[in-house]
């Protein structure tokens, strides 16, 4: 295993240049996660039109992989409804802790393969996406706890 | 004297000392590992290995209860191991010894059998800013229970705690006065002697958290005197789930045990149940025994070397180690206090602590990075976590070029 293969291209960046990074008002759901282990801290933000959601963005402070996953999955689920974007969750899952080789629906998210290698940091990985399903699972999407990796 | 006491020591040889180490012969991803993480947990030499394994093959039984031959080696060695911890750390008396399971469960010990009988609301119970949170929660614990305070001393920005400003704030109100001898978080080592002083001339007592500085100082519990030092086994190269509770025994044999069960008693009834005696009173159930051992060996390992010298290479360690990441640029050491144990805590501009952590892993080196279970000091410097290599006297000067080499890499990559 090459920390290349952890650190690609994609990943660094997504890091560099995070997507939807900042703060969106009004905002329909606003969840905070955090990684206990670590002290990574991230804040999803959702704009739904009904099922659908309309606009995403997120800020907090983390490692390049938590960076860039954010940012990659926001990317990804933007116009998504909320079972696809949780669909799209099992998919990320499978592809940080499985074997399996990542789907072809994945897109620019099989980008994060390479942290599977380090179980150390699929919960950098793993975080933004606890928070947005926190978020789009809530039936007050508005009064949402913060969300722990622990 | 000094002479003296040195024949039969060589002299410190970081070649000869690495050799008893095992571990440190490992490779870890093709490369020769570098252990720059003994603030969380140091290794073990042959001495204890051998130890404990000798145990487990030819002695155990459980300790103070059988009469067979099995039951009183096994007694004979924990016992021996407490008599050699006790002269370790220059206690007056075995009976101040107590096994614990580390330093966080001494301070519990000291918080809930010492502070909470003892506590009123009002009552005040001094810390400083840089503890860890093993010195932080259990006295939040006790003032939840007793409604007394908990106030915290200041820390200035290059992570030092200033005397005046801790004698500042003990009061007639202060019941009990709590610092770590080092940090670490930031490697600052606390000027316990004077702030100890300050204490006992106002009738505080104090405990000393003692878990970073046993591994690179002498520690000399009556010359510093303080009530209570507590230190982990396994950052002292010895094993996990064993460490020691120093007390003053006027002040243990006052204290109610913590814990009841087996071997902490001398006669049950129903009605009564007579305590035994200390350190017994504080040890219920059937303790570490092997943990015992291996830590008695540990500190057996280190009065067989030279511990100036070995103080001495940290020391010269320390001073490389900032040297060469201060020439680094982008980074920045966190905690520039004066003295220091040998432990530097850093963070580089555009490289986040793990992500550095395990670039650094794929060249063989292992270095701690996050919060270090110490987050009002990161708070303070407004950081969610830092790097921090932390060396034993085991390390060499090459593992730090190492470390630079490895820093500089770890920019390229996110440059």
């Amino acid at each position: 295993m090459e920390i290349n293969d952890l650190y690609r291209d994609v990943i660094l960046d997504h890091n560099r240049r995070p997507r939807n990074f900042g703060v969106l008002t009004p905002a329909d759901a606003s969840v905070e996660g955090y990684n206990p282990l670590c002290g990574d801290r991230l804040t999803v933000r959702l704009k739904m039109a009904g099922d659908e959601i309309e606009d995403i963005r997120f800020e907090g402070q983390g490692c390049a992989i938590s960076t860039a996953s954010a940012s990659l999955m926001t990317e990804a689920v933007k116009g998504k409804t909320r079972a696809d974007a949780l669909a799209l969750f099992g998919r990320v899952h499978s592809l940080l802790t499985d074997d399996a080789a990542p789907s072809d629906e994945l897109g620019k998210l099989a980008a994060l393969s390479g942290v599977r290698e380090y179980p150390a940091r699929v919960k950098c990985a793993s975080l933004c996406w606890h928070t947005l399903a926190s978020a789009l699972k809530a039936p007050d999407p508005q009064h949402v706890a913060a969300v722990s990796t622990e | 004297m000094k002479n003296i006491a040195l024949v039969g020591k060589p002299r410190f040889d970081v070649k000869f000392v690495r050799a008893e180490f095992p571990v440190l012969a490992r490779s870890i991803h093709g490369k020769p590992l570098a252990y720059l993480d003994n603030g969380a947990s140091s290794q073990r030499p042959n001495a204890v290995i051998d130890a404990v394994n000798e145990y487990e093959r030819h002695h155990h039984a459980n300790i103070h209860r059988g009469v067979h031959t099995l039951s009183q080696e096994a007694t004979a060695l924990y016992e021996a191991a407490r008599d050699r911890l006790a002269s370790f750390i220059h206690a007056r008396s075995r009976r101040e010894v107590i096994f614990v399971r580390g330093t966080t469960e001494g301070i519990n010990l000291v918080a809930q059998s010492y502070a909470r009988p003892l506590l009123q609301r009002g009552d005040e119970i001094l810390i400083t800013y840089l503890e860890h949170h093993a010195n932080i929660v259990p006295w939040q614990l006790v003032c939840e229970q007793t409604g007394a305070k908990l106030v915290v001393a200041p820390m200035d920005e290059r992570g030092e705690i200033h005397s005046d400003a801790v004698e500042a704030l003990m009061s007639d109100r202060t019941r009990l006065f709590a610092c770590a001898h080092v940090s670490n978080a930031l490697g600052t080592v606390l000027p316990i002697r004077r702030l100890i002083a300050a204490a006992k001339s106002r009738g505080i007592v104090t405990l000393i958290d003692g878990a970073q500085a046993v591994p690179h100082m002498p520690v000399d519990v009556q010359d510093l005197d303080c009530d209570f030092y507590a230190f982990s086994g396994h950052k002292l190269f010895g094993p996990t789930g064993i460490g020691v509770l120093y007390g003053r025994e006027s002040l243990l044999d006052r204290m109610p045990p913590w814990q009841g069960g087996g071997d902490m008693i001398l006669a049950v009834t129903f009605g009564k149940t007579t305590y035994n005696s200390l350190p017994y009173k504080f040890e219920a159930g059937t303790p570490n025994i092997s943990g015992a051992i291996g830590l008695g060996a540990a500190v057996e390992f280190l009065d067989s070397l030279d511990l100036e010298g070995a103080h001495a290479h940290e020391h010269a360690l320390l001073t490389y180690a900032s040297e060469t990441l201060s020439a680094i640029d982008e980074l920045r050491i966190v905690g520039t206090a004066k003295h220091k144990a040998s432990l530097v805590s850093f963070v580089v501009a555009g490289v986040h602590p793990h992500d550095l952590g395990t670039i650094l892993d794929e060249d063989g080196i292992a270095i701690r990075t996050g919060h270090h279970c110490a987050m009002p000091v990161m708070d303070y410097f407004k950081l969610a976590a830092t790097a921090r290599a932390s060396f034993a006297f085991y390390n060499t000067f090459d593992e730090i070029d190492r470390l630079g080499a490895a820093i500089l890499r770890a920019r390229s990559i996110f440059a």
